[in-house]
């Protein structure tokens, strides 16, 4: 409950502050006057001497409430709502705040003041959860005093074989402040069990994860995609296949937060690439209660089921970006959650046209699930800064690679039907006489990404497609 | 050091134990739902089992979910219910 502060002038200070030293005798000026002044002292209830009933605020309560930044504060307050502010010592503004003439004779004119000890970053964390943790509405679970907290948290299966991070009211409420939503806002309906997953859930699993506040608005941008009806989280969790929510970030936000989308993008290293991918499978594991074994049946997953994110490179991109090409303006930050498998290589470190770079594409393409499958899985091409360059320099836009790939995966009936090439798998003979593309329309992403060196691309495999299966989402990014 | 208090980052659902419905005896008299779930093969499993109720003079009614990947829609899974009295569902490929 934030206190109400008593009609007149109230003044927040702390012994500790020279400028609030320096004011005290004005303080006693007012006091001793006509003036209602209330002074609050952060530190020391006996300072300032010069007035006769100072308020303890050493728990910080009255200072942390009214969002004091500053000592000395005056504020003037009517009718139990504060009309007016200052900050630190000006002569001719505590005059006029006043109303009266003549403050401080013999004090300098103006003295800037100390931080608050209520903003103090080394007990803002602990005042935030003393405060405010009464907002949140997860039961607190404590944990026992003999038992390791990091053990504690595998004991009770809410971690992905790696340790996480405590989350603690403090740890919460301090991931919180990434979002303006608030806490209880409902931010998707998780499956497996179909749990209505709140913002403040969210944030427990991103905290658990390792990321930073700032990182929240794409994780609950994320959890909101994957739940979507068309991304078929629990289809993706459910199936026997390698695939998982593979996240694509664009747009500013994925710069100004440091995520990677040069060098060892796929890889380790980036702790937004890390917790953010992370933060969204602790959601599907904890909120939902998909865990491997029980609704998640894959038979041998792939490593990026523990986490996959990653940044486009977007400023050395030959190309519009993925969210872009998606319909979103270039400003806008957005997630993309893709239902991927590993990452496989495509070597071409010869070709300079890009007619031949497209063959070796379409050639390795034609491999995801098995090379006389049409139709059935999506995929995700990654084009790096050297192969982009190729297509780049001959001016072919991301419409043309595309026309050109679609004509060169059309699958020759004879190569793909059940039998041929001594492979039972394939397509049954109904669709003799018909060739069939690779990917169905809208079936595979371009995205441009990868460190400077290497004449490589690569390819995430997707899972069963389109209305059958999971189609790509893109949402935009919201604080 | 203070023993520490976490949040429960989970759907905090409190499952009440439930009993699994009770089995016929007999399938005398019931009537059996076959459910392909479209995956690959499960219509021969159910093509085999519906042949061996058959002969024993037991009713069936088929049923097809219209993909593997997502649960079966709501009103599938009334008419289901309305219909018959268990269900067989061919789960695997």
């Amino acid at each position: 409950m934030r206190p109400v502060l008593p009609d007149g002038i109230v003044a927040v200070v702390k012994h500790d502050c020279p400028t609030c030293v320096l004011v005290a005798p004005v303080l006693g000026q007012l006091d001793s006057g006509t003036v209602a002044l209330t002074v609050y002292s952060q530190d020391d209830p006996s300072f300032p001497g010069s007035v006769h009933a100072v308020v303890d605020d050493t728990s910080l309560e009255v200072s942390y409430h009214h969002g004091i930044e500053t000592v000395p504060t005056l504020i003037r307050v009517d009718a139990g709502e504060e009309v007016d502010r200052t900050v630190g010592w000006d002569r001719a503004r505590w005059e006029d705040f006043t109303g009266i003439d003549d403050l401080g004779a013999g004090l300098p004119e103006y003295r800037p003041g100390c931080g608050s000890l209520s903003v103090d970053p080394a007990r803002v964390d602990e005042l935030r959860a003393r405060f405010e943790a009464g907002g949140l509405r997860s039961r607190r679970v404590a944990i026992g005093e003999l038992e390791d907290e990091l053990e504690a948290l595998f004991d009770r299966g809410w971690t992905d074989g790696l340790p996480v991070v405590p989350p603690t009211e403090g740890r919460v409420l301090r991931m919180l402040e990434g979002t303006t939503r608030d806490p209880g806002d409902v931010v998707a309906v998780v499956p497996p069990d179909l749990v209505d997953c709140t913002v403040e859930k969210v944030a427990i699993n991103a905290v658990m994860a390792g990321c930073r506040p700032e990182y929240l608005p794409m994780v609950i941008a994320a959890v909101e995609a994957a739940c979507t009806d068309e991304f078929n989280m629990h289809g993706l969790l459910a199936t026997t296949y390698f695939s998982g929510p593979v996240v694509i970030v664009n747009g500013p936000l994925s710069r100004a937060i440091g995520m990677n989308s040069g060098t060892n993008a796929f890889g380790q290293g980036n702790r937004a690439n890390a917790t953010i991918g992370r933060a969204l499978q602790l959601v599907v594991r904890n909120v939902g209660g998909g865990v491997p074994g029980g609704i998640d049946r894959a038979t041998l997953g792939n490593p990026g089921k523990y986490t996959f994110c990653f940044a486009e490179d977007e400023d050395g991109s030959p190309w519009e970006s993925l969210a872009v090409e998606r319909g979103f303006p270039p400003e806008a930050s957005t997630v993309t959650l893709f239902a991927g498998e590993g990452v496989r290589g495509v070597v071409d470190q010869l070709s300079r046209e890009p007619e031949s770079l497209a063959r070796t594409y379409a050639s390795c393409l034609r491999s995801v699930a098995h090379p006389k499958l049409p139709l059935a899985f999506d995929a995700l091409l990654a084009v790096t800064p050297e192969h982009g360059r190729v297509f780049g320099e001959a001016g072919w836009s991301k419409a043309r690679l595309r026309q050109e790939l679609d004509a060169l995966l059309l699958l020759d009936p004879d190569e793909i039907e059940r039998g041929t090439a001594g492979m039972a798998e394939g397509v049954p003979p109904v669709f003799a006489g018909l060739q069939l593309p690779k990917f169905r329309p809208g079936g595979l992403q371009l995205v441009h990404v990868g460190g400077s060196a290497g004449l490589f691309s690569a390819i995430i495999g997707g899972w069963v497609s389109g209305d059958a299966g999971s189609q790509p989402v893109t949402l935009e990014v919201k604080p | 050091m203070s023993p520490t208090t976490v949040l429960d980052p989970t759907g905090e659902r409190h499952a009440a134990q439930r009993a699994l419905t009770e089995r016929p005896a007999t399938l005398e008299s019931l009537t059996v739902g076959l459910l392909d779930i479209s995956k690959a093969r499960g219509d021969v499993f159910l093509d085999h089992i519906g042949q061996r109720l058959d002969e024993r003079g037991i009713e069936t009614r088929r049923y097809t979910k219209p993909t593997f990947t997502k649960p079966a829609p709501i009103d599938l899974r009334h008419e289901i219910s309305q219909q018959c009295d268990v269900i067989i569902e061919a789960l695997a490929d």
